[in-house]
């Protein structure tokens, strides 16, 4: 059709295309690696053989109930929550175009730990019910927050401070609730206010698996509008995008993984604000991110808790290892802010 | 290239409380460079995006091939005309080649792969464009007038036949003023796209365009070729200025020479106009 220009567009785009594959893998691999860790060495070292074993459901003398009741729950429960987050982050700040829109910032996590902690201690609700409780929240604060800054279109920065606001306010709500439940332990606290899989049992994978399927299968069928979106809503109109519909449903199904998450391990500090940005550092800015970003969610939950259990003095739940990963970035971020609009 | 045919009729529209335009008429000739001209605030921008379904109007319709725009699928409009913003955003971090093979989006299904027609209309995008050989090159590093041809290209790539622009050539230098608006001349030349755009330059609008719609006030005071429209009432009645219309000796269009308080010779003996100086071109 035309004469051969200088280079070859086919080939670098098959060239970025193996790249992305390359990492993804790579990045899969890792979580594997991580995950064949956390089942074998803990406190005790267990051969692989034996986890193996215990994972065929044989019991094991010694390592049943290390492997079956306590490191495995925790390790599919990481991954699964991991998961969630990273795609869901990923997924709001591609859409609002700023990497300080992270749900875990602007106050959806904290509305749906509020709500879980609301759930189970003033209301004794348990499992599913817990979740759904978690997820109507976590979509009340989204359009509270939404509704709060709209002024002639939504601002991100306006956005931006009106959730870090609202999610102070849910906080404090979590606090309160649970001073009103004496009986609870430091460790059970924490995990309403930073996230912990401290007792997890592996019957709550049920309601992550799920929320996956369904709003990660979402969230993927759509990331190639939610791609456009970075270009600006009226030029992802003019390719053909809707974009109010898209972000409704962007919205829904980012609030929906996250809330399902955040109702089993509590709101496990930072992980949905620091996957994209790792993510596209690694993988390049150019291509879709939400899967990558799901990976590395889950590599970050999992190694964090395993860091957190059994790398430094003393035993700290996940979210406060995750916590103090992300709060250095989120100022560098603020600080860059201030000096230039910064985009994910 | 198929026949299309798109009126605007009878077109109200507004944001928030304010109506901006005042059901507004417009045949768009096709396979013809249509310039928009009129002063800040006259609604030009707004008619652009009520051509291009981004703005709903309140009343009247915008009509593709027989068919209101607003019932067609966002997808299946972008097939057929391509809208060019103002203020685009560019992702950090994107490389030419990538943003302009986005434009491919409109013609991609849920699933279905890249293609090698796909690969040829960026290939010939990028070519149109002079832009190939900075393929791979990241968006921020370009300069003003380079950028600007990328998002054209972006939007060649998505190969309608239609192509609304909204000032292209702002923000860029002269040099980078003429590049654009030959380019996109050459495209209308070589493929008969429609090209309506809105511009600020009066002078330019004049050089280049087929037909010129003159708009103030929500509505269009005057539509025809430049010779017709930029005639001193024109220019008096949208602009609310007085001025001079002489031939252009590069074109033989007409040049509009604004006439202010200022700025005159001695010996210039025309009436000294009281009226608010306000705009004239950028």
């Amino acid at each position: 059709m035309l004469a051969t220009p200088p280079f070859s567009l086919a080939a670098s785009r098959r060239l970025r295309m193996a790249k992305r594959a390359q990492v993804t893998a790579a990045l899969l691999a890792l979580l594997l690696a991580l995950l064949v860790l956390t089942l074998t060495l803990g406190q005790s070292f267990t051969p692989p053989s034996d986890v193996l074993r215990v994972l065929l459901g044989e019991d094991v003398a010694g390592a049943s109930f290390a492997v079956g009741q306590l490191r495995l729950p925790r390790g599919v429960l990481a991954v699964l929550s991991g998961l969630s987050f990273g795609m869901a982050g990923a997924a709001f700040q591609i859409m609002l175009r700023n990497p300080l829109a992270s749900p875990d910032i602007i106050g959806i996590s904290s509305g749906a730990s509020a709500a879980a902690v609301f759930a189970i201690v003033v209301l004794s609700l348990k499992g599913t019910a817990v979740s759904l409780f978690a997820i109507g929240a976590g979509l009340s604060v989204a359009l509270l927050v939404y509704g709060l800054s709209f002024r002639n279109g939504v601002a991100g920065t306006r956005l931006i401070l009106v959730g870090i606001g609202v999610s102070a306010m849910l906080e404090s709500m979590v606090a309160y609730v649970l001073t009103q439940a004496p009986e609870w332990s430091l460790q059970e606290a924490l995990r309403w206010l930073s996230g912990s899989l401290n007792g997890v049992q592996l019957a709550q994978a049920v309601p992550l698996l799920a929320a996956l399927a369904l709003f990660g299968g979402l969230l993927l069928m759509r990331s190639r509008d939610l791609d456009l979106l970075r270009l600006g809503d009226d030029t992802a109109a003019a390719l053909g995008v809707r974009v109010s519909q898209t972000r409704v449903l962007v919205i829904v199904a980012a609030v929906g993984l996250i809330a399902t998450a955040t109702a089993v391990t509590g709101p496990i500090a930072f992980v949905a604000f620091l996957s994209g940005p790792i993510a596209a550092r690694v993988v390049g800015p150019r291509q879709s991110l939400l899967i990558p970003a799901a990976l590395v969610g889950a590599v970050l939950v999992l190694g964090a808790d395993y860091a957190g259990q059994f790398l430094l003095p003393g035993r700290y739940p996940v979210g406060v290892i995750t916590g103090a990963l992300g709060a250095p970035y989120l100022i560098y971020l603020i600080v860059r802010a201030n000096r230039a609009g910064g985009t994910l | 290239m198929t026949r299309h045919s798109l009126t605007v009729e009878q077109v109200r529209a507004r944001y928030g409380d304010t109506e901006i335009l005042h059901g507004l008429d417009l045949d768009v000739a096709m396979g013809q460079i249509t310039v928009i001209v009129g002063a800040n605030a006259c609604g030009k921008s707004t008619l652009l995006r009520a051509m291009s379904r981004l703005l709903v109007p309140h009343s009247g319709q915008v009509v593709l091939d027989g068919k209101a725009i607003h019932q067609t699928s966002p997808r299946q409009l972008a097939r057929t005309l391509g809208l060019l913003p103002q203020s685009p955003i560019a992702p950090e971090g994107i490389a030419v080649a990538d943003l302009v093979s986005r434009g491919r989006h409109p013609h991609q299904g849920l699933f279905s792969r890249w293609t090698r027609q796909d690969e040829e209309a960026v290939e010939s995008a990028l070519l149109a464009t002079r832009t190939t050989e900075l393929a791979e090159r990241s968006i921020e590093e370009l300069s003003g007038g380079q950028r600007q041809r990328v998002w054209i290209a972006m939007a060649l790539a998505q190969q309608t036949d239609i192509l609304l622009l909204d000032e292209p050539t702002t923000f860029l230098d002269i040099n980078h003023q003429i590049e654009v608006l030959d380019l996109l001349t050459d495209l209308n030349r070589a493929r008969g796209t429609t090209i309506v755009m809105v511009l600020h330059d009066i002078n330019l609008a004049a050089r280049y365009a087929d037909c010129l719609v003159a708009m103030a006030e929500g509505q269009v005071q005057v539509t025809g070729h430049p010779d017709q429209v930029i005639t001193q009432a024109t220019i008096r009645q949208v602009f609310g200025i007085d001025s001079q219309i002489i031939a252009d000796p590069v074109s033989g269009r007409p040049i509009m020479l604004p006439i202010g308080r200022h700025g005159r010779l001695p010996d210039l003996t025309a009436p000294a106009p009281h009226q608010r100086n306000t705009e004239t071109s950028s």
